[in-house]
Protein backbone atom coordinates (compact mmCIF):
# COMPACT_ATOMS: atom_id res chain seq x y z
CA UNK A 1 0.00 0.00 0.00
CA UNK A 2 1.82 2.98 -1.27
CA UNK A 3 -0.70 5.12 0.13
CA UNK A 4 0.61 8.71 1.52
CA UNK A 5 -0.54 10.81 4.10
CA UNK A 6 -2.55 12.40 2.30
CA UNK A 7 -4.50 9.90 0.31
CA UNK A 8 -7.55 9.76 2.78
CA UNK A 9 -8.65 8.31 5.72
CA UNK A 10 -10.80 5.24 3.72
CA UNK A 11 -7.63 3.63 3.06
CA UNK A 12 -5.95 3.88 6.05
CA UNK A 13 -8.99 2.72 7.71
CA UNK A 14 -9.95 0.07 5.04
CA UNK A 15 -6.29 -1.86 5.91
CA UNK A 16 -6.90 -1.78 9.85
CA UNK A 17 -10.68 -2.72 8.83
CA UNK A 18 -9.34 -5.66 7.14
CA UNK A 19 -7.19 -6.90 9.78
CA UNK A 20 -9.71 -6.51 12.28
CA UNK A 21 -12.34 -8.52 10.62
CA UNK A 22 -11.08 -12.10 12.29
CA UNK A 23 -11.97 -9.93 15.56
CA UNK A 24 -15.13 -8.69 14.33
CA UNK A 25 -16.02 -12.28 13.07
CA UNK A 26 -15.33 -13.68 16.66
CA UNK A 27 -17.37 -11.31 18.29
CA UNK A 28 -20.15 -11.31 16.50
CA UNK A 29 -20.03 -14.32 14.88
CA UNK A 30 -19.15 -16.83 17.51
CA UNK A 31 -19.38 -15.47 20.55
CA UNK A 32 -22.15 -13.04 20.33
CA UNK A 33 -24.10 -15.46 17.53
CA UNK A 34 -23.30 -18.86 18.99
CA UNK A 35 -24.30 -17.85 22.27
CA UNK A 36 -27.77 -16.56 21.13
CA UNK A 37 -28.08 -20.04 19.04
CA UNK A 38 -27.46 -21.98 21.77
CA UNK A 39 -30.19 -20.19 23.99
CA UNK A 40 -32.62 -20.28 21.40
CA UNK A 41 -32.08 -23.79 20.84
CA UNK A 42 -32.22 -24.86 24.33
CA UNK A 43 -35.86 -23.57 24.04
CA UNK A 44 -36.71 -26.32 21.28
CA UNK A 45 -36.97 -30.05 21.24
CA UNK A 46 -34.29 -30.77 19.08
CA UNK A 47 -32.99 -34.20 18.93
CA UNK A 48 -30.22 -35.51 16.76
CA UNK A 49 -30.69 -32.27 14.29
CA UNK A 50 -31.07 -28.90 15.10
CA UNK A 51 -34.94 -28.13 14.75
CA UNK A 52 -37.10 -24.62 15.53
CA UNK A 53 -39.64 -26.27 17.67
CA UNK A 54 -40.17 -24.42 20.51
CA UNK A 55 -41.41 -26.52 23.54
CA UNK A 56 -40.96 -23.66 25.78
CA UNK A 57 -39.34 -24.32 29.39
CA UNK A 58 -39.70 -28.52 28.94
CA UNK A 59 -35.85 -28.81 28.68
CA UNK A 60 -35.20 -26.84 31.55
CA UNK A 61 -37.64 -28.94 33.69
CA UNK A 62 -36.61 -32.24 32.48
CA UNK A 63 -32.68 -30.82 33.13
CA UNK A 64 -34.19 -29.53 36.83
CA UNK A 65 -35.49 -33.04 37.49
CA UNK A 66 -32.67 -35.19 36.32
CA UNK A 67 -30.64 -36.82 39.06
CA UNK A 68 -27.46 -36.64 36.92
CA UNK A 69 -27.86 -33.07 36.43
CA UNK A 70 -28.76 -32.33 40.26
CA UNK A 71 -25.25 -34.64 41.34
CA UNK A 72 -23.26 -32.69 38.99
CA UNK A 73 -24.79 -29.11 40.32
CA UNK A 74 -24.05 -30.12 43.66
CA UNK A 75 -20.40 -31.52 43.05
CA UNK A 76 -19.59 -28.32 41.12
CA UNK A 77 -20.70 -26.41 44.15
CA UNK A 78 -18.91 -28.41 46.63
CA UNK A 79 -15.72 -28.73 44.18
CA UNK A 80 -15.59 -24.63 43.47
CA UNK A 81 -16.28 -23.33 47.08
CA UNK A 82 -13.61 -25.67 48.57
CA UNK A 83 -11.67 -24.82 45.33
CA UNK A 84 -11.79 -21.04 45.49
CA UNK A 85 -11.04 -21.01 49.00
CA UNK A 86 -8.42 -22.96 49.41
CA UNK A 87 -6.84 -22.10 45.93
CA UNK A 88 -6.62 -18.04 47.25
CA UNK A 89 -5.53 -18.96 51.01
CA UNK A 90 -2.87 -20.97 49.99
CA UNK A 91 -2.02 -19.05 46.97
CA UNK A 92 -2.03 -16.04 49.35
CA UNK A 93 0.23 -17.52 51.94
CA UNK A 94 2.81 -18.60 49.81
CA UNK A 95 3.23 -15.84 47.81
CA UNK A 96 3.68 -13.85 51.57
CA UNK A 97 6.20 -16.78 52.01
CA UNK A 98 8.15 -16.13 49.10
CA UNK A 99 7.64 -12.25 49.72
CA UNK A 100 10.18 -12.11 52.80
CA UNK A 101 13.47 -11.39 50.31
CA UNK A 102 14.54 -15.25 50.56
CA UNK A 103 16.83 -16.96 48.61
CA UNK A 104 16.53 -18.98 45.26
CA UNK A 105 12.99 -17.20 44.89
CA UNK A 106 13.12 -18.01 41.25
CA UNK A 107 13.99 -21.91 42.24
CA UNK A 108 10.77 -22.28 44.47
CA UNK A 109 8.44 -20.23 41.87
CA UNK A 110 9.83 -22.76 39.35
CA UNK A 111 8.84 -25.92 41.23
CA UNK A 112 5.61 -24.50 42.54
CA UNK A 113 4.46 -23.24 39.00
CA UNK A 114 5.62 -25.92 36.99
CA UNK A 115 2.04 -28.00 37.81
CA UNK A 116 0.56 -25.24 35.10
CA UNK A 117 1.97 -25.64 32.55
CA UNK A 118 0.66 -29.30 32.58
CA UNK A 119 -2.45 -30.52 30.79
CA UNK A 120 -5.57 -31.32 32.93
CA UNK A 121 -4.80 -34.89 31.28
CA UNK A 122 -1.65 -35.39 32.50
CA UNK A 123 -2.65 -34.23 36.24
CA UNK A 124 -5.34 -36.29 36.55
CA UNK A 125 -3.76 -39.43 35.36
CA UNK A 126 -0.39 -38.96 37.56
CA UNK A 127 -3.11 -38.10 40.50
CA UNK A 128 -5.61 -41.37 39.74
CA UNK A 129 -1.70 -43.06 39.86
CA UNK A 130 -1.28 -41.85 43.53
CA UNK A 131 -4.11 -41.92 44.50
CA UNK A 132 -4.82 -45.73 43.45
CA UNK A 133 -5.76 -47.70 46.81
CA UNK A 134 -3.69 -50.74 45.63
CA UNK A 135 -0.49 -49.42 45.22
CA UNK A 136 -0.67 -45.52 46.02
CA UNK A 137 -0.64 -43.73 49.08
CA UNK A 138 -2.93 -46.19 50.78
CA UNK A 139 -1.27 -49.23 49.85
CA UNK A 140 1.90 -47.66 50.78
CA UNK A 141 0.74 -46.97 54.21
CA UNK A 142 -1.10 -50.49 54.96
CA UNK A 143 2.45 -51.71 53.55
CA UNK A 144 4.18 -50.00 56.57
CA UNK A 145 1.41 -51.63 59.22
CA UNK A 146 -1.35 -50.02 59.26
CA UNK A 147 -3.54 -52.41 58.04
CA UNK A 148 -6.78 -50.45 58.32
CA UNK A 149 -5.64 -47.06 56.69
CA UNK A 150 -8.19 -46.59 53.92
CA UNK A 151 -7.90 -43.35 51.33
CA UNK A 152 -9.30 -44.05 48.51
CA UNK A 153 -11.09 -41.19 47.45
CA UNK A 154 -11.13 -42.22 43.40
CA UNK A 155 -13.47 -45.27 44.46
CA UNK A 156 -15.45 -43.59 47.55
CA UNK A 157 -18.70 -41.70 46.05
CA UNK A 158 -18.86 -39.54 49.45
CA UNK A 159 -15.50 -38.05 48.82
CA UNK A 160 -14.48 -38.16 45.05
CA UNK A 161 -14.39 -34.83 44.67
CA UNK A 162 -12.08 -34.15 47.57
CA UNK A 163 -9.52 -36.53 45.47
CA UNK A 164 -9.84 -34.51 42.36
CA UNK A 165 -9.51 -31.17 44.60
CA UNK A 166 -6.00 -32.26 45.57
CA UNK A 167 -5.47 -32.17 41.92
CA UNK A 168 -6.74 -28.93 40.93
CA UNK A 169 -5.15 -27.49 43.69
CA UNK A 170 -1.58 -29.36 43.26
CA UNK A 171 -2.68 -27.93 39.58
CA UNK A 172 -3.33 -24.23 40.60
CA UNK A 173 -2.19 -22.62 43.54
CA UNK A 174 1.10 -22.00 42.00
CA UNK A 175 -0.70 -19.90 39.56
CA UNK A 176 -2.44 -18.00 42.15
CA UNK A 177 1.00 -17.78 43.97
CA UNK A 178 2.19 -15.98 41.19
CA UNK A 179 -0.58 -13.27 40.73
CA UNK A 180 -1.01 -12.52 44.23
CA UNK A 181 2.84 -12.00 44.76
CA UNK A 182 2.65 -9.63 41.90
CA UNK A 183 -0.02 -7.75 43.56
CA UNK A 184 2.36 -7.74 47.13
CA UNK A 185 5.41 -6.62 44.55
CA UNK A 186 2.89 -3.86 43.54
CA UNK A 187 2.21 -2.56 47.28
CA UNK A 188 4.55 0.86 47.83
CA UNK A 189 6.98 0.31 50.48
CA UNK A 190 6.42 3.30 52.17
CA UNK A 191 3.45 1.25 53.45
CA UNK A 192 5.83 -1.13 54.94
CA UNK A 193 7.94 1.36 56.99
CA UNK A 194 4.94 2.80 58.07
CA UNK A 195 3.49 -0.11 59.46
CA UNK A 196 6.86 -1.06 61.20
CA UNK A 197 7.56 2.34 62.53
CA UNK A 198 4.17 2.47 64.28
CA UNK A 199 5.12 -1.05 65.68
CA UNK A 200 2.38 -2.77 63.93
CA UNK A 201 3.67 -6.99 63.90
CA UNK A 202 4.37 -8.52 60.10
CA UNK A 203 1.10 -10.63 60.55
CA UNK A 204 -0.79 -7.80 61.32
CA UNK A 205 0.39 -5.97 58.54
CA UNK A 206 -0.28 -8.08 56.04
CA UNK A 207 -4.01 -8.92 57.67
CA UNK A 208 -4.96 -5.00 58.76
CA UNK A 209 -3.48 -3.08 55.73
CA UNK A 210 -2.35 -5.54 52.81
CA UNK A 211 -4.88 -7.68 52.66
CA UNK A 212 -8.01 -4.32 52.24
CA UNK A 213 -5.08 -2.90 49.76
CA UNK A 214 -4.58 -6.48 47.70
CA UNK A 215 -8.84 -6.36 47.22
CA UNK A 216 -8.32 -5.98 43.23
CA UNK A 217 -5.74 -8.44 42.66
CA UNK A 218 -8.19 -10.54 44.97
CA UNK A 219 -11.33 -10.31 42.95
CA UNK A 220 -9.64 -10.40 39.58
CA UNK A 221 -8.28 -13.86 41.01
CA UNK A 222 -11.33 -15.12 42.09
CA UNK A 223 -13.43 -14.50 38.72
CA UNK A 224 -10.36 -16.05 36.87
CA UNK A 225 -10.18 -19.35 39.35
CA UNK A 226 -14.14 -18.78 39.46
CA UNK A 227 -14.61 -19.46 35.80
CA UNK A 228 -12.25 -21.86 35.18
CA UNK A 229 -13.43 -24.25 38.04
CA UNK A 230 -17.34 -23.84 35.92
CA UNK A 231 -15.50 -24.56 32.45
CA UNK A 232 -14.14 -27.70 34.96
CA UNK A 233 -14.25 -31.27 32.73
CA UNK A 234 -10.65 -32.33 31.42
CA UNK A 235 -9.46 -33.08 35.12
CA UNK A 236 -12.62 -34.85 35.72
CA UNK A 237 -12.38 -36.96 32.15
CA UNK A 238 -8.75 -37.97 32.96
CA UNK A 239 -9.03 -38.59 36.55
CA UNK A 240 -12.49 -40.15 36.99
CA UNK A 241 -14.12 -40.36 33.94
CA UNK A 242 -17.09 -39.07 36.36
CA UNK A 243 -17.15 -42.14 38.50
CA UNK A 244 -17.37 -44.19 40.89
CA UNK A 245 -21.08 -44.54 39.28
CA UNK A 246 -21.95 -40.90 38.60
CA UNK A 247 -20.41 -39.71 41.89
CA UNK A 248 -17.90 -37.17 40.19
CA UNK A 249 -20.36 -35.57 37.23
CA UNK A 250 -19.84 -32.05 36.37
CA UNK A 251 -21.87 -29.95 34.62
CA UNK A 252 -19.83 -29.82 31.30
CA UNK A 253 -19.47 -33.34 31.16
CA UNK A 254 -23.73 -33.26 31.03
CA UNK A 255 -23.65 -31.23 28.18
CA UNK A 256 -20.86 -33.11 26.47
CA UNK A 257 -22.98 -36.02 26.53
CA UNK A 258 -26.28 -34.82 25.19
CA UNK A 259 -24.56 -32.92 22.76
CA UNK A 260 -22.23 -35.51 20.88
CA UNK A 261 -23.39 -39.02 22.23
CA UNK A 262 -26.90 -38.89 23.53
CA UNK A 263 -28.00 -36.98 20.67
CA UNK A 264 -30.58 -34.86 22.36
CA UNK A 265 -29.39 -31.32 21.77
CA UNK A 266 -31.90 -29.67 23.38
CA UNK A 267 -31.23 -30.71 26.72
CA UNK A 268 -27.37 -30.44 26.09
CA UNK A 269 -28.29 -26.93 25.06
CA UNK A 270 -30.53 -25.92 27.83
CA UNK A 271 -27.58 -27.70 30.46
CA UNK A 272 -25.35 -25.14 28.81
CA UNK A 273 -27.19 -22.25 29.05
CA UNK A 274 -27.25 -22.84 32.67
CA UNK A 275 -23.41 -22.42 32.42
CA UNK A 276 -23.70 -19.67 30.99
CA UNK A 277 -26.01 -18.54 33.58
CA UNK A 278 -23.63 -19.37 36.25
CA UNK A 279 -20.78 -17.43 34.82
CA UNK A 280 -22.69 -14.46 34.32
CA UNK A 281 -23.73 -14.49 38.19
CA UNK A 282 -20.11 -14.65 38.86
CA UNK A 283 -19.06 -11.99 35.86
CA UNK A 284 -21.51 -9.26 36.60
CA UNK A 285 -21.28 -8.53 39.75
CA UNK A 286 -17.25 -8.31 38.82
CA UNK A 287 -17.56 -6.20 35.95
CA UNK A 288 -19.88 -3.74 37.68
CA UNK A 289 -16.93 -3.24 40.32
CA UNK A 290 -14.23 -3.24 37.50
CA UNK A 291 -16.10 -0.44 35.40
CA UNK A 292 -18.10 1.32 37.98
CA UNK A 293 -21.52 0.45 36.42
CA UNK A 294 -20.63 2.18 33.15
CA UNK A 295 -20.63 -1.23 30.86
CA UNK A 296 -22.17 -4.62 31.40
CA UNK A 297 -21.12 -8.17 30.70
CA UNK B 1 26.00 0.94 65.65
CA UNK B 2 27.38 4.30 65.12
CA UNK B 3 29.39 4.92 67.89
CA UNK B 4 32.70 2.18 66.51
CA UNK B 5 35.39 1.72 68.68
CA UNK B 6 39.18 1.38 67.60
CA UNK B 7 39.15 -1.67 68.17
CA UNK B 8 36.41 -2.78 66.07
CA UNK B 9 37.56 -0.54 63.33
CA UNK B 10 39.69 -3.41 62.17
CA UNK B 11 36.77 -6.52 62.58
CA UNK B 12 34.20 -6.71 59.66
CA UNK B 13 31.85 -2.90 58.91
CA UNK B 14 28.73 -2.79 57.94
CA UNK B 15 25.72 -3.65 59.18
CA UNK B 16 26.19 -6.60 61.74
CA UNK B 17 24.92 -9.84 59.47
CA UNK B 18 21.49 -11.79 60.11
CA UNK B 19 22.46 -15.16 61.15
CA UNK B 20 21.62 -17.78 58.48
CA UNK B 21 20.00 -20.20 60.96
CA UNK B 22 17.75 -17.97 62.88
CA UNK B 23 14.32 -19.46 64.10
CA UNK B 24 12.68 -17.47 61.29
CA UNK B 25 14.22 -18.95 58.30
CA UNK B 26 14.60 -22.34 59.72
CA UNK B 27 11.03 -22.11 59.77
CA UNK B 28 10.68 -19.84 56.21
CA UNK B 29 12.66 -22.32 54.43
CA UNK B 30 11.41 -25.40 56.05
CA UNK B 31 7.67 -24.92 55.05
CA UNK B 32 9.02 -23.90 51.15
CA UNK B 33 11.13 -27.18 51.18
CA UNK B 34 8.10 -28.68 52.33
CA UNK B 35 5.67 -27.36 49.85
CA UNK B 36 8.02 -27.86 47.20
CA UNK B 37 8.11 -31.58 47.93
CA UNK B 38 4.75 -31.65 47.61
CA UNK B 39 5.15 -30.22 44.54
CA UNK B 40 7.75 -32.18 42.98
CA UNK B 41 6.34 -35.23 44.22
CA UNK B 42 3.32 -36.50 41.01
CA UNK B 43 6.57 -35.65 38.91
CA UNK B 44 8.85 -37.96 41.19
CA UNK B 45 6.13 -40.32 40.72
CA UNK B 46 5.86 -40.64 37.16
CA UNK B 47 9.17 -40.63 36.42
CA UNK B 48 9.93 -43.43 38.55
CA UNK B 49 7.07 -45.62 37.96
CA UNK B 50 8.02 -44.78 33.92
CA UNK B 51 11.51 -46.59 34.71
CA UNK B 52 10.24 -49.88 36.42
CA UNK B 53 8.86 -53.21 35.23
CA UNK B 54 5.56 -54.10 35.86
CA UNK B 55 6.69 -56.85 38.74
CA UNK B 56 8.60 -54.14 40.24
CA UNK B 57 6.03 -51.54 40.34
CA UNK B 58 3.67 -54.49 41.44
CA UNK B 59 5.71 -55.59 44.70
CA UNK B 60 7.03 -52.39 45.38
CA UNK B 61 6.52 -48.50 46.47
CA UNK B 62 5.30 -45.97 44.12
CA UNK B 63 7.36 -43.37 45.83
CA UNK B 64 10.68 -45.55 45.54
CA UNK B 65 13.01 -44.95 42.91
CA UNK B 66 13.34 -48.36 40.68
CA UNK B 67 15.88 -51.28 41.59
CA UNK B 68 16.18 -51.73 38.04
CA UNK B 69 15.80 -48.86 35.16
CA UNK B 70 14.80 -50.04 32.37
CA UNK B 71 13.03 -47.67 29.16
CA UNK B 72 10.73 -50.41 28.19
CA UNK B 73 7.56 -48.67 29.38
CA UNK B 74 8.57 -45.47 27.24
CA UNK B 75 9.47 -47.55 23.80
CA UNK B 76 6.09 -49.20 24.33
CA UNK B 77 4.19 -46.28 25.30
CA UNK B 78 5.75 -44.28 22.19
CA UNK B 79 5.54 -46.85 20.05
CA UNK B 80 3.37 -49.74 20.38
CA UNK B 81 0.47 -48.75 23.16
CA UNK B 82 -2.80 -49.42 21.74
CA UNK B 83 -5.98 -47.36 21.76
CA UNK B 84 -8.95 -49.29 20.75
CA UNK B 85 -7.56 -51.45 17.66
CA UNK B 86 -4.53 -49.34 16.63
CA UNK B 87 -1.26 -50.24 18.66
CA UNK B 88 0.95 -47.78 16.72
CA UNK B 89 1.80 -46.25 20.12
CA UNK B 90 1.50 -42.50 21.53
CA UNK B 91 3.93 -41.37 18.59
CA UNK B 92 1.18 -40.76 16.58
CA UNK B 93 -0.62 -38.68 19.37
CA UNK B 94 2.48 -36.69 18.83
CA UNK B 95 2.80 -36.09 15.76
CA UNK B 96 -0.95 -34.78 15.38
CA UNK B 97 -0.15 -32.74 18.29
CA UNK B 98 2.76 -31.00 16.30
CA UNK B 99 0.66 -30.56 13.16
CA UNK B 100 -1.94 -29.28 14.81
CA UNK B 101 0.35 -26.72 17.32
CA UNK B 102 2.13 -25.06 14.45
CA UNK B 103 -0.49 -23.93 12.12
CA UNK B 104 -2.79 -22.61 15.43
CA UNK B 105 0.08 -21.06 16.62
CA UNK B 106 1.38 -19.51 13.37
CA UNK B 107 -1.96 -18.48 12.59
CA UNK B 108 -3.62 -17.36 15.70
CA UNK B 109 -0.45 -15.23 16.29
CA UNK B 110 -0.53 -13.33 12.98
CA UNK B 111 -4.37 -12.79 13.16
CA UNK B 112 -4.03 -11.51 16.99
CA UNK B 113 -0.96 -8.97 16.60
CA UNK B 114 -2.08 -7.61 13.49
CA UNK B 115 -5.51 -6.90 15.67
CA UNK B 116 -4.11 -5.36 18.75
CA UNK B 117 -1.72 -3.07 16.42
CA UNK B 118 -4.71 -2.05 14.39
CA UNK B 119 -6.85 -1.55 17.97
CA UNK B 120 -4.08 0.69 19.20
CA UNK B 121 -2.86 2.56 16.21
CA UNK B 122 -5.56 2.27 13.76
CA UNK B 123 -8.77 2.85 15.88
CA UNK B 124 -11.70 2.86 13.88
CA UNK B 125 -15.46 3.54 14.53
CA UNK B 126 -16.55 0.82 16.54
CA UNK B 127 -13.11 -1.37 17.34
CA UNK B 128 -13.27 -0.50 20.86
CA UNK B 129 -16.69 -1.86 21.42
CA UNK B 130 -15.41 -4.90 19.17
CA UNK B 131 -12.99 -5.56 21.76
CA UNK B 132 -14.67 -5.49 24.87
CA UNK B 133 -17.12 -8.24 23.09
CA UNK B 134 -14.13 -10.27 22.67
CA UNK B 135 -12.64 -9.78 26.45
CA UNK B 136 -16.00 -10.46 27.52
CA UNK B 137 -16.80 -13.41 25.43
CA UNK B 138 -13.53 -14.96 26.78
CA UNK B 139 -15.73 -16.16 29.91
CA UNK B 140 -18.22 -17.83 28.17
CA UNK B 141 -18.07 -21.18 29.19
CA UNK B 142 -16.77 -23.47 25.80
CA UNK B 143 -19.71 -25.45 26.24
CA UNK B 144 -21.70 -22.57 25.25
CA UNK B 145 -20.54 -22.51 22.12
CA UNK B 146 -19.41 -25.66 21.65
CA UNK B 147 -22.45 -26.91 18.69
CA UNK B 148 -22.66 -24.12 17.33
CA UNK B 149 -19.31 -23.77 16.00
CA UNK B 150 -19.74 -27.48 14.63
CA UNK B 151 -22.34 -26.03 12.25
CA UNK B 152 -20.38 -22.93 11.84
CA UNK B 153 -17.75 -25.50 10.52
CA UNK B 154 -19.24 -27.47 8.55
CA UNK B 155 -21.14 -25.10 7.05
CA UNK B 156 -17.72 -23.84 6.21
CA UNK B 157 -16.35 -27.89 5.11
CA UNK B 158 -14.06 -27.76 7.46
CA UNK B 159 -15.32 -29.99 10.18
CA UNK B 160 -13.29 -32.55 11.23
CA UNK B 161 -10.27 -31.41 9.66
CA UNK B 162 -6.85 -29.68 10.79
CA UNK B 163 -7.97 -26.62 9.47
CA UNK B 164 -11.08 -26.54 11.39
CA UNK B 165 -9.34 -27.21 14.56
CA UNK B 166 -6.91 -24.55 13.61
CA UNK B 167 -10.03 -21.97 13.25
CA UNK B 168 -11.08 -23.16 16.46
CA UNK B 169 -7.75 -22.33 18.56
CA UNK B 170 -7.54 -19.24 16.13
CA UNK B 171 -10.87 -18.09 17.85
CA UNK B 172 -10.30 -18.71 21.53
CA UNK B 173 -6.92 -17.76 21.60
CA UNK B 174 -7.80 -14.19 19.94
CA UNK B 175 -9.28 -12.81 23.35
CA UNK B 176 -6.20 -13.16 25.89
CA UNK B 177 -3.58 -12.69 22.97
CA UNK B 178 -5.32 -9.79 21.28
CA UNK B 179 -5.31 -8.26 25.11
CA UNK B 180 -1.43 -9.55 24.80
CA UNK B 181 -0.81 -7.63 21.96
CA UNK B 182 -2.79 -4.41 22.18
CA UNK B 183 -1.15 -3.85 25.71
CA UNK B 184 2.12 -4.21 24.00
CA UNK B 185 2.13 -1.73 21.62
CA UNK B 186 0.32 0.58 23.36
CA UNK B 187 3.82 0.88 25.33
CA UNK B 188 5.23 1.61 22.37
CA UNK B 189 5.81 5.81 21.93
CA UNK B 190 3.00 7.09 19.70
CA UNK B 191 5.54 9.79 18.19
CA UNK B 192 7.52 6.66 16.48
CA UNK B 193 4.26 6.05 14.85
CA UNK B 194 3.60 9.01 13.84
CA UNK B 195 6.92 9.62 12.63
CA UNK B 196 6.35 6.56 10.09
CA UNK B 197 3.80 8.24 8.91
CA UNK B 198 5.14 11.87 7.94
CA UNK B 199 7.91 9.22 5.84
CA UNK B 200 4.91 7.95 4.17
CA UNK B 201 4.32 4.84 5.35
CA UNK B 202 0.94 2.69 5.81
CA UNK B 203 -0.30 0.23 7.72
CA UNK B 204 1.25 -2.71 6.83
CA UNK B 205 4.88 -0.56 6.17
CA UNK B 206 4.72 0.25 10.09
CA UNK B 207 3.50 -3.06 11.39
CA UNK B 208 6.26 -5.14 9.47
CA UNK B 209 9.10 -2.33 9.87
CA UNK B 210 8.34 -1.07 13.18
CA UNK B 211 6.04 -2.87 15.21
CA UNK B 212 7.09 -6.22 14.56
CA UNK B 213 10.81 -5.49 15.26
CA UNK B 214 10.09 -3.76 18.30
CA UNK B 215 7.75 -6.76 20.10
CA UNK B 216 10.39 -9.69 19.50
CA UNK B 217 9.64 -10.18 23.16
CA UNK B 218 5.79 -10.38 23.17
CA UNK B 219 5.65 -12.46 20.57
CA UNK B 220 8.01 -14.66 22.54
CA UNK B 221 5.42 -14.84 25.35
CA UNK B 222 2.36 -15.03 23.15
CA UNK B 223 4.32 -18.55 21.13
CA UNK B 224 4.97 -19.92 24.69
CA UNK B 225 1.28 -19.29 26.15
CA UNK B 226 -0.16 -20.83 22.61
CA UNK B 227 2.09 -23.44 22.83
CA UNK B 228 1.73 -24.72 26.10
CA UNK B 229 -2.30 -23.93 25.81
CA UNK B 230 -2.57 -25.76 22.32
CA UNK B 231 -0.58 -28.63 23.28
CA UNK B 232 -2.56 -29.17 26.60
CA UNK B 233 -5.99 -28.96 25.01
CA UNK B 234 -8.35 -32.06 25.33
CA UNK B 235 -11.52 -30.69 24.67
CA UNK B 236 -11.62 -29.45 21.22
CA UNK B 237 -9.59 -32.25 20.15
CA UNK B 238 -12.43 -34.72 20.74
CA UNK B 239 -15.23 -32.38 19.47
CA UNK B 240 -13.72 -31.17 16.18
CA UNK B 241 -11.45 -33.68 14.93
CA UNK B 242 -11.63 -37.01 14.16
CA UNK B 243 -9.87 -39.91 15.43
CA UNK B 244 -7.39 -40.66 12.86
CA UNK B 245 -6.21 -36.84 13.93
CA UNK B 246 -6.65 -37.08 18.12
CA UNK B 247 -4.23 -34.89 19.61
CA UNK B 248 -1.92 -36.47 22.29
CA UNK B 249 -3.93 -35.46 25.50
CA UNK B 250 -6.65 -37.39 23.59
CA UNK B 251 -4.89 -40.43 22.75
CA UNK B 252 -2.90 -40.72 26.01
CA UNK B 253 -6.46 -40.30 27.88
CA UNK B 254 -7.57 -43.08 25.62
CA UNK B 255 -4.50 -45.17 26.64
CA UNK B 256 -4.76 -44.81 29.74
CA UNK B 257 -8.28 -44.95 30.71
CA UNK B 258 -9.54 -47.69 28.25
CA UNK B 259 -10.77 -50.85 30.39
CA UNK B 260 -9.37 -53.75 28.21
CA UNK B 261 -6.57 -55.36 28.93
CA UNK B 262 -4.32 -55.90 32.12
CA UNK B 263 -3.27 -52.17 33.22
CA UNK B 264 0.22 -51.63 32.81
CA UNK B 265 1.33 -48.59 34.95
CA UNK B 266 4.82 -47.87 33.94
CA UNK B 267 3.69 -47.70 30.30
CA UNK B 268 0.63 -45.58 31.30
CA UNK B 269 3.01 -43.21 33.10
CA UNK B 270 5.67 -43.19 30.79
CA UNK B 271 2.41 -41.77 27.80
CA UNK B 272 1.64 -39.60 30.49
CA UNK B 273 5.06 -38.01 31.27
CA UNK B 274 5.79 -38.02 26.89
CA UNK B 275 2.54 -35.54 26.62
CA UNK B 276 4.11 -33.61 29.73
CA UNK B 277 7.51 -33.54 28.08
CA UNK B 278 6.78 -30.69 25.59
CA UNK B 279 4.96 -28.12 27.45
CA UNK B 280 7.60 -29.16 30.76
CA UNK B 281 10.37 -28.40 28.75
CA UNK B 282 8.77 -24.46 26.86
CA UNK B 283 8.32 -23.92 30.79
CA UNK B 284 11.70 -25.13 32.05
CA UNK B 285 13.27 -22.69 28.88
CA UNK B 286 11.29 -20.25 28.50
CA UNK B 287 11.77 -19.00 32.66
CA UNK B 288 10.17 -15.92 33.57
CA UNK B 289 8.50 -15.14 29.91
CA UNK B 290 6.34 -18.11 30.74
CA UNK B 291 5.08 -16.27 34.28
CA UNK B 292 4.80 -13.09 32.27
CA UNK B 293 2.32 -14.47 29.77
CA UNK B 294 -0.16 -15.83 32.36
CA UNK B 295 0.30 -12.35 34.18
CA UNK B 296 -0.54 -10.65 30.93
CA UNK B 297 -3.65 -13.32 31.07
CA UNK B 298 -4.61 -12.35 34.62
CA UNK B 299 -4.34 -7.93 34.05
CA UNK B 300 -7.69 -8.42 32.75
CA UNK B 301 -9.28 -11.96 31.92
Amino acid sequence: MASTARSGRLFRNLNAKIAAIPMVLTALVVFVGGTIWTVVYSFTNSKLLPRLNFVGLDQYERLWESSRWLTSIGNLVLYGVFALIFTIAIGFLLAVLMDQKIRFEDTFRTIMLYPFALSFIVTGLVWQWILNPEFGIQGIVRDLGWESFTFDPLYNPDIVMFGLLIAGLWQGTGFVMCLMLAGLRGIDEDIWKAARVDGIPTWKTYLVVIVPMMRPVFITTLVIVASGIIKLYDLVVAQTSGGPGMASQVPAMYVYDYLFTAQNLGQGLAASTMMLLSVLIVLIPWAYLEFGGKKHG
Amino acid sequence: MADVSMAAMSGPRGAKPKKALSGRNIMLYGTLIVVCLYYILPLWVMVMTSLKGMPEVRMGNIFAPPVEITFQPWVKAWSEACTGLNCDGLSRGFWNSVIITVPSVIVSIIIASVNGYALINWKFKGSDIFFTILIFGSFIPYQVMLYPIVILLRELGIYGTLWGLVMVHTIFGMPILTLLFRNYFSSIPEELFKAARVDGAGFWGIYFRIMLPMSLPIFVVAMILQVTGIWNDFLFGVVYTKPELYPMTVQLNNIVNSVQGVKEYNVNMAATMLTGLVPLIVYFVSGKLFVRGIAAGAVKG
